[in-house]
């Protein structure tokens, strides 16, 4: 087990460095960031000359992304244009969006995997095909029309929610953005729950246990639903990464000032210091989640821990 | 307001379970009679660069020093007329020296007093290269400028040699050349005063500014809001009028529009494009939309050969005429543009030198002439016109495509223009200032004050700051440099309409419509107007 963890962490390493690099190199494709601060106008060439010096854009794009990489190892991801440092805004942002990631996992976890093993258990009956139709609707349905649709009602004509979140973000605010941020997932964390229950249903472990005479409940949650987590964890794993960058659209709709937001005003602004910082953070994520999901297996199942 | 307030009990108790706080109710917007203590909230954006005055180029970040800041001079929020404000007198007798005389008794609201020293002090630190100020060409018609800020390579001197304190209340002003209408753009927020403790503490300032005008910042929360509230020590006439505004920043103008159906916010300064159909039947008369000093215009590239040859004006006018700018500003923008029919923009006034009309025929619509015109020009260099504009912002791509739509049905030619969008603003601004165009492209211009001067000679002067084609006309320029030097500003004012003359003859940029700005608010204000530069006037709002 150690060496195999040891190994993951070994293997992030490449994928950590060429990640960051395409995102580097993707925004310095887009041009001069320093036209774009000036409005309108042209930059006097003096001060434009300046600020390049100052950001470090006047060197060649390898240099600067070896001295990024350098910087960023030391903790220190440079400067945004208006000024603030971006492990700042990094400090404000995150924190509001793992708030709203908690949510919409908590959300998908529990209603998913409820419904689906209510789903995979009745299989055929009303209730089954209901939930997966509300399923395929909740699926074909864009995020953004869900966002603005909620928001609208629930805020605007009913006035159950006020249609944006405060700058706090508080757990109870973001549980309608949770909803609707969560809403594709939960539908496909549903039906993989249902398809692995089903499945397993009939194997011979589960006849077994039956037949040893062991409460249904136990036989469900011991033995049946964990041997049928395993795509779900996989799904649920990359989804956290998933969640967390593409937040973007929820934190439009609901005024969120988290990690969607500055990227956004990052990639607009064209500031790679903001973009890459985040987009790093978001990788290591990425990463991290992999790496508890392949764990999480050899909690599930014994069979899958090599060495 | 669909029913948002009267059943807000019913529903805050409907919603327990579904947000549980959410039900404070106007929160931070709500008590407050008509004692002029009450807050009002409003949208905001998050400002791009640092907040100091000479750094600050757009309109987020200025309403702030709108509100913080009071310089020499200020514009009437009504007429754009530049009054005085912290000037007793601004005196000259060649309209190159001038002696000011700043009014005593003011103070920055952290006691300190204003005085000639709080100005010059501010306007070296905003000229001087090493500050990275992007508004520091302000200070550019000042001598000592190209010491202070040189063109390339460092600076030679840390101060303006045209600047001289000569009492506590007293500064002159030497430029470099005839300037007469100079006094009025000091009331630009780049030639707000500073206090001393911009300078010592630098860090501690920009996280929280300090100013002299009527509001202090008490809160700011950078990139998510800003509390200000009224300062009771203000010296000024123009006092505000409520007890502070909250600047709450939003990701995106539609859901400070809904906030402010939702009853949760009091003014939205941005009306989203999509909601202008509804916005009048959602808000009666608690819709404002008045002229602002924008003008958007076609610009093209001089320094291209094909676009800069003998007939090229004619092209260029025939492109004019097919636009169908009617159409396009009801259809497209709801009437929150006006079809431009000259060069400058409708809040100057007839007497700021405003002529409506100077363009003439060459900005109707007229498809035949224009097609005729074209041909006679020499038809279209290359064959296609390709307007190139920004796609991130702003929704250009619906107008550009509805111009060349107009082309292209006037023309007879389905392929006679295309838009040709660029990903984001800051590329379309390298790909600009690479001087890399090849046909027309968007230029739009928000004005610095309300002078007919900034209208014409930042854009159109022989390599002007802003002369992004390269268009250069000796005629103009000399005529430009008359009507510096005049120090009869009616005068000056008509010598600067000769040279928007020579710009129409010349069809030097197609002028395409002045923009206006659109507000709309809650019915919990009163007196709510937007100024010239189409941010409300704040100080004058009236929260019930």
């Amino acid at each position: 087990m150690g060496r195999y963890v040891i190994r993951r962490l070994l293997q992030m390493i490449p994928v950590f460095i060429g990640a960051t690099l395409l995102i580097f190199l993707m925004v310095n494709v887009m041009g001069d960031p320093i036209a774009g601060l000036c409005g309108d106008r042209q930059c006097d060439p003096a001060t434009a000359a300046q600020l390049k010096r100052e950001f470090g854009l006047d060197k060649p794009v390898w240099q600067q992304y070896l001295t990024y990489m350098g910087n960023v190892f030391t903790g220190d991801f440079g400067t945004a244009f208006n000024g603030q440092k971006v492990t700042e805004l990094m400090s404000t942002a995150f924190p509001v969006t793992i708030r709203l990631t908690l949510v919409a996992i908590v959300i998908e976890v529990v209603v998913g995997i409820a419904l689906g093993v209510v789903t995979g258990l009745k299989r055929g009956r009303p209730i089954d095909t209901g939930v997966l139709l509300l399923t395929l609707v909740v699926i074909s349905i864009p995020t953004f029309v869900t966002g603005l649709l909620l928001q609208l009602l629930l805020g605007v004509e009913w006035g159950w929610i006020k249609p944006s979140v405060s700058p706090d973000a508080t757990f109870s605010e973001l549980i309608v953005p949770g909803l609707v941020l969560a809403s594709v997932s939960l539908a496909y964390v549903t039906r993989l729950t249902r398809t692995s229950i089903a499945e397993n249903r009939r194997s011979d472990y589960v006849r077994t246990a039956v037949a040893k005479g062991l409460p249904r409940r136990r036989v469900i949650v011991r033995h049946l639903l964990r041997n049928s987590l395993i795509p779900v964890v996989t799904f649920i794993g990359t989804d956290i990464g998933a969640l967390m960058g593409g937040a973007i659209v929820t934190e439009r709709i609901f005024n969120i000032h988290g990690v969607g937001f500055q990227l956004y005003q990052g990639i607009v602004r064209q500031n790679t210091q903001t973009v890459v910082g985040f987009v790093t953070v978001l990788v290591l994520v990425f990463l991290v989640a992999n790496l508890l999901v392949d764990l999480l297996y050899a909690v599930l199942d014994p069979r899958i821990r090599y060495a | 307001m669909r029913g948002a307030t009267h059943a807000k009990w019913a529903a805050c108790a409907a919603a327990v379970a579904l947000a549980a706080t959410a039900c404070g109710g106007g929160g931070s917007s709500g008590g407050g009679g008509g004692d002029g203590s009450a807050v009002l909230s409003a949208s905001w954006g998050d400002p791009q660069n640092p907040l100091e005055p000479a750094n600050t180029n757009e309109v987020q970040g200025g309403k702030v020093l709108d509100m913080v800041f009071r310089g020499l001079k200020r514009y009437d929020p009504k007429t754009g007329k530049a009054q005085d404000m912290l000037a007793d007198k601004i005196e000259t007798t060649d309209s190159q020296n001038f002696t000011v005389t700043v009014k005593s008794g003011w103070k920055f609201s952290n006691g300190e007093a204003v005085t000639a020293k709080s100005f010059v002090d501010a306007w070296n630190y905003g000229a001087s290269l090493k500050n990275n100020q992007k508004n520091a060409y302000f200070f550019g018609y000042i001598e000592g400028y190209d010491k202070v800020h040189p063109d390339s390579g460092s600076q030679s001197a840390g101060t303006l040699t045209g600047l001289k304190v000569t009492g506590t209340d007293t500064f002159t002003i030497k430029l470099t050349q005839k300037f007469s209408t100079f006094p009025d753009t000091l009331g630009y927020a780049a030639y707000s005063p500073l206090p001393s403790t911009f300078f010592s503490d630098h860090a501690a300032w920009l996280k929280k500014p300090v100013g002299n005008g009527p509001y202090t910042i008490s809160s700011y929360t950078k990139g998510s809001q800003m509390q200000l509230k009224k300062w009771d020590g203000y010296t000024g006439t123009d006092k505000a009028q409520n007890g502070g505004v909250t600047l709450k920043v939003y990701t995106d103008n539609n859901t400070a529009y809904t906030d402010l159906m939702a009853g949760n916010l009091d003014l939205v300064d941005d009306i989203p494009a999509s909601q202008l159909k509804n916005v009048k039947s959602d808000l009666g008369g608690r819709y404002i939309n008045t002229p602002a000093g924008i003008i958007q215009t076609l610009a093209f590239p001089y320094y291209d050969k094909n676009w800069n040859k003998s007939g090229s004006d004619k092209v260029r006018q025939g492109l004019s005429m097919a636009i169908n700018r009617d159409q396009i500003t009801n259809t497209i923008f709801q009437k929150t543009r006006t079809p431009a029919t000259d060069w400058t923009s409708p809040v100057l006034g007839t007497a700021g030198g405003f002529q409506d009309g100077l363009c003439g025929d060459s900005c109707k619509y007229d498809p035949t002439e224009a097609k005729k015109l074209v041909q006679e020009g020499g038809g279209i260099p290359g064959g296609q016109v390709k307007i190139t504009y920004n796609a991130d912002t702003g929704s250009h791509k619906e107008w550009v495509d509805a111009v060349c739509n107009s082309i292209n049905n006037a023309l007879g030619n389905d392929k006679a223009c295309v838009g040709n969008p660029v990903g984001t603003f800051a590329d379309f601004r390298n790909q600009i200032g690479q001087h890399k165009m090849t046909g027309p492209f968007r230029a739009g211009w928000q004005m610095d004050y309300p002078l007919i001067q900034n209208f014409l000679q930042p854009l159109y002067y022989t390599n002007a700051s802003s002369n992004d084609g390269l268009w250069s006309n000796k005629d103009f320029d000399k005529l430009v440099n008359q009507a510096n030097a005049e120090t009869d500003t009616s005068k000056a004012i008509k010598l600067f309409q000769q040279a928007e003359g020579v710009v129409r003859d010349n069809m030097a940029a197609i002028p395409l419509w002045y923009q206006n700005g659109s507000a709309g608010y809650s019915d919990r204000l009163s007196n709510v107007a937007l100024n010239p530069f189409s941010v409300p006037v704040y100080s004058e709002i009236k929260v019930s």
